[in-house]
């Protein structure tokens, strides 16, 4: 790990103004992805602005929704009474991810922020165009095994590995942020950005802004829901693909529905024609394998991952299915029913 | 230590790299130290405190050798910064046996064999003990799950899944 100096505001003001006053420095929240990559040189800040004493901690009752404090660890936020009431879809998808201590560790922001997992982003050795502007993809041709089959570019084919980010996508959350001139809030669809040709910047915060809350709207679908996630192993990996669906259903039909895909693009994958096909749907397999298709329909492989293509498709019928029949995926028991 | 908005800088007061103040309860002993901010809590417990309980496996947060508990909760080492700890109170494997009688947990694990090489057991039992406070886990199914972030190279999972479940269901010896 490189050197650098440490500083620990106790306001929000404080700490943008830190931030704003340094380009070389960074926010420290739970410290799981930004320490990892200073261990590997990925990352080199010149300060460290600990964010951890703000007061940002809260999960507050919002218009029939709720406001979820930056800081409130993966953990916390899983195990609320109000989120595992309310939105369990959320509590599903965070509890697929990662390991008990790093989820309490890992906060609601450090979450939102945290960087891929591509190999080669991770080994300065490499050519990487996210890591390194302009040196090239080393992925393109190389080990892309996790790597995006959709929305991907010529200069970068990585995916956004987080978990909690499907759910909050499909939950249509927003995200309200701070900077030198006051706070904004940005619907979740636009926080995350597709690599084009600036695979550096991985989402439209500004450098200079700091996440105050994940905003949750009223409607949570707390009954046909569930959060399906594929890995190489049963536990404590990151999703090959994974589908956070949400259905509200009237008379066996499909009255609103929503659907997200993680570990297949560089942003969580939501399709609005996809959810928009389920609606008015008989609830049953045939409707499903419309939206899959739908949702899948500008797919592309690389080689190592062309069979994410099918398995993602399986992956949508099968959530669906779960999704309808209010039958949810285990989080602990791995059987895929 | 207290930092304010107009100076947000704690410790040496600068900003610059350089040591900084900490207190940190450790093992139920107050610490007064002085840490480089880089200085992780693994490194400062194996390093400078001589406590080498706690395991160095991977050093990026994906072996759970380095469990321990941060205020009751566990978390890994390994990723964490000690200056960010200031005031928090950490147990090591080390801390748990109390006047001289091991922790139930310990107890279980000797009872169980759940070991064979040892490496990841100071971890193993840092976490079974997070996750006993947590009260989650009713089914070995969700013991397995929420001892998932614990790696065991020897392969002594089944007998950890036992150890932790006779602390969870309370039962004694012989069961
Ligand atoms: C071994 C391992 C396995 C994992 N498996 C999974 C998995 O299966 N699924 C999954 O989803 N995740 C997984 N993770 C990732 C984990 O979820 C993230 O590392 C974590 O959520 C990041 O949160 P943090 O608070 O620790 O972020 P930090 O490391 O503190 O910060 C990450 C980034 O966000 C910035 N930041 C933090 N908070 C704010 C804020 N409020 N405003 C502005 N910027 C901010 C920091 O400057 C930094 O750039 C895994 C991690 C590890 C190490
Ligand atoms: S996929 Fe993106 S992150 Fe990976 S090597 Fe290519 S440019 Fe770098
Ligand atoms: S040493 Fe910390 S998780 Fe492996
Ligand atoms: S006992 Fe050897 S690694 Fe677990």
């Amino acid at each position: 790990m490189n050197r650098f100096s440490y500083v620990r505001p106790d306001a929000v003001a404080a700490a943008v103004r830190e931030r704003a006053s340094d380009p070389g420095a960074r926010f420290i929240a739970g410290g799981t992805n930004l320490l990892d990559l200073m261990k590997y040189d990925v990352e080199a800040p010149s300060r460290l602005i600990d964010i951890t004493r703000l007061p940002l901690r809260d999960i507050q009752e919002l218009d029939g929704g709720l406001r979820i404090g930056a800081l409130v660890p993966n953990s916390d936020l899983a195990y609320d009474r109000r989120i595992e009431e309310r939105y369990p879809l959320l509590a599903s998808a965070i509890l697929a991810g990662a390991s008990p201590q790093l989820r309490n560790m890992a906060t609601t922001g450090g979450n939102l922020l945290q960087r891929t997992r591509c190999v080669y982003f991770y080994d300065t050795a490499t050519p990487c165009n996210k890591r390194t502007p302009g040196s090239g993809c080393s992925a393109i041709g190389g080990i892309n095994r996790q790597h995006a089959i959709l929305g991907a570019s010529e200069h970068c084919i990585a995916t956004n590995p987080s978990d909690m980010g499907v759910a909050l996508a499909a939950l249509r959350a927003s995200v309200r942020v701070a900077g030198p001139d006051g706070e904004r809030t940005i619907p979740f669809s636009e926080f995350h950005r597709l690599p084009g040709d600036e695979p550096q910047r991985d989402n439209n915060l500004a450098a200079d802004e700091l996440i105050l809350s994940v905003d949750l709207p009223a409607e949570h679908f707390a009954i046909n829901y569930t959060y399906l996630k594929l890995r190489e192993r049963l536990s404590y990996a990151f999703a090959l693909v994974s589908v956070a669906a949400a259905l509200r259903l009237e008379d066996g039909k499909i009255a609103e529905a929503r659907l997200a895909l993680g570990g297949v693009a560089h942003k969580p994958w939501r399709d609005e024609a996809a959810e928009e096909l389920l609606r008015g749907q008989p609830a049953e397999r045939a409707s499903f394998e419309q939206a899959a298709g739908q949702i899948l329909s500008g797919a592309r492989g690389f080689g190592e991952n062309d069979f994410k293509i099918e398995l993602a498709r399986r992956a949508v019928v099968r959530a669906l299915e779960q999704a309808a029949a209010g039958t949810p995926q285990s989080q602990s028991d791995k059987r895929v029913q | 230590m207290q930092a304010t908005e107009t100076d947000p800088r704690p410790g040496n007061g600068t900003g610059e790299p350089g040591p900084i103040p900490v207190v940190l309860t450790i093992n139920g002993t107050e610490r007064r130290l002085e840490v480089e901010p880089w200085t992780t809590l693994l490194d400062l417990l194996r390093e400078r405190l001589d406590l080498t309980g706690s395991k160095k496996g991977c050093d990026h947060g994906q072996c759970g050798a380095c469990t321990v508990l941060v205020d009751d909760r566990r978390v890994n080492a390994c990723l964490t910064l000690a200056v960010m700890l200031d005031g928090a109170s950490v147990t090591t494997v080390e801390g748990l046996a109390q006047d001289g009688q091991l922790h139930p947990v310990q107890d279980a694990f000797v009872e169980h064999d759940a070991f064979q090489c040892g490496y990841c057991t100071p971890g193993q039992i840092c976490s079974a003990v997070g996750l006993l406070k947590e009260g989650r886990a009713r089914s070995d199914d969700e013991i397995r799950e929420l001892m998932s972030g614990n790696l065991c190279r020897c392969g002594a999972y089944v007998n950890i899944v036992a150890a932790v479940r006779q602390v969870m269901d309370g039962t004694g010896a012989g069961r």
